[in-house]
């Protein structure tokens, strides 16, 4: 005979309101939703490019082109990098831990580590697309 | 969800991760560059085209966006639940439908380069 366990009441849909720590959390979790624009936004891109032709491509980088895009992408970058970017890094020692026998590599170094390779791989990216030329 | 399958998921989630994180600002910046009127070389059609449509520029593509999209639908999925949404099994076949659809164009237009 099992006796029934208390459940706490909780609100379903807004139990992380009274908590920084679960706000927080609500908000780095939303970021799927930006991943899933701009996965959207690169198979668009992809589209007009399989097309075969320039000016489909051409009418696409136009249709990208407004005062809303930019205000929307300035924004999407500030929060993706404060609560997608920042925080998979802040959480990466946790997650992946690295261990070299009973020594474990401080969580600092690997945090750095993601901070100098993010740097990196974002230069290369912007060179990969020819910003970095003159 | 059986533990098996249940590792499966959360490796391409936590891969996915792990490169939107590394590699979307980049992207949302050139988004930005390319809406501010400001394409960069590497974006025009002829450019694009030929990166595109090397295999290495071909595989890069699919993989960064095919994760990616597997990892925004499997935290969507549990963003529903947390915004009180109980009915998972709906919104599971939801979300990994739609990133199973995204894959799938993504390989038909990369195919098609």
């Amino acid at each position: 005979m099992s006796r029934q366990p208390y459940v706490r009441p909780m609100p379903k849909a807004s139990w992380y309101l009274g908590n920084a720590r679960y706000r927080r959390y609500m908000l780095r979790e939303v970021t799927c939703l930006l991943v899933g624009v701009y996965c959207a936004l690169l198979i668009w891109a992809l589209a007009a490019l399989s097309s075969g032709s320039p000016e489909r491509w051409g009418a696409f980088l136009a249709a990208q082109q407004n005062t809303a895009m930019v205000v929307f992408h300035a924004l999407a970058l500030v929060y993706y990098l404060v609560y997608m970017t920042f925080d998979w890094f802040k959480l990466a020692p946790k997650a992946m831990p690295v261990q070299f026998g009973e020594q474990k590599l401080p969580g600092s170094v690997i945090v750095i580590g993601h901070y100098v390779a993010w740097i990196a791989v974002t230069l290369f990216v912007l060179w990969l697309a020819g910003v970095l030329q003159t | 969800m059986s533990i098996a399958r249940k590792s499966v998921v959360w490796g391409l989630f936590a891969a996915g991760g792990t490169l939107s994180a590394f590699l979307f600002p980049a992207v949302i910046a050139l988004f930005l560059l390319v809406a501010l009127g400001r394409v960069p070389p590497g974006l025009e059609f002829a450019n694009l085209q030929a990166f595109a449509g090397h295999w290495v520029g071909k595989s890069a593509l699919f993989l960064v966006i095919f994760l990616s999209l597997w990892h925004a639908a499997h935290r969507l999925r549990v963003v529903f639940h947390d915004f009180g949404v109980r009915r998972d099994k709906a919104v599971a076949n939801a979300v990994y439908l739609v990133a199973a659809i995204g894959t799938v164009m993504t390989a038909f237009y990369l195919y098609r380069i």
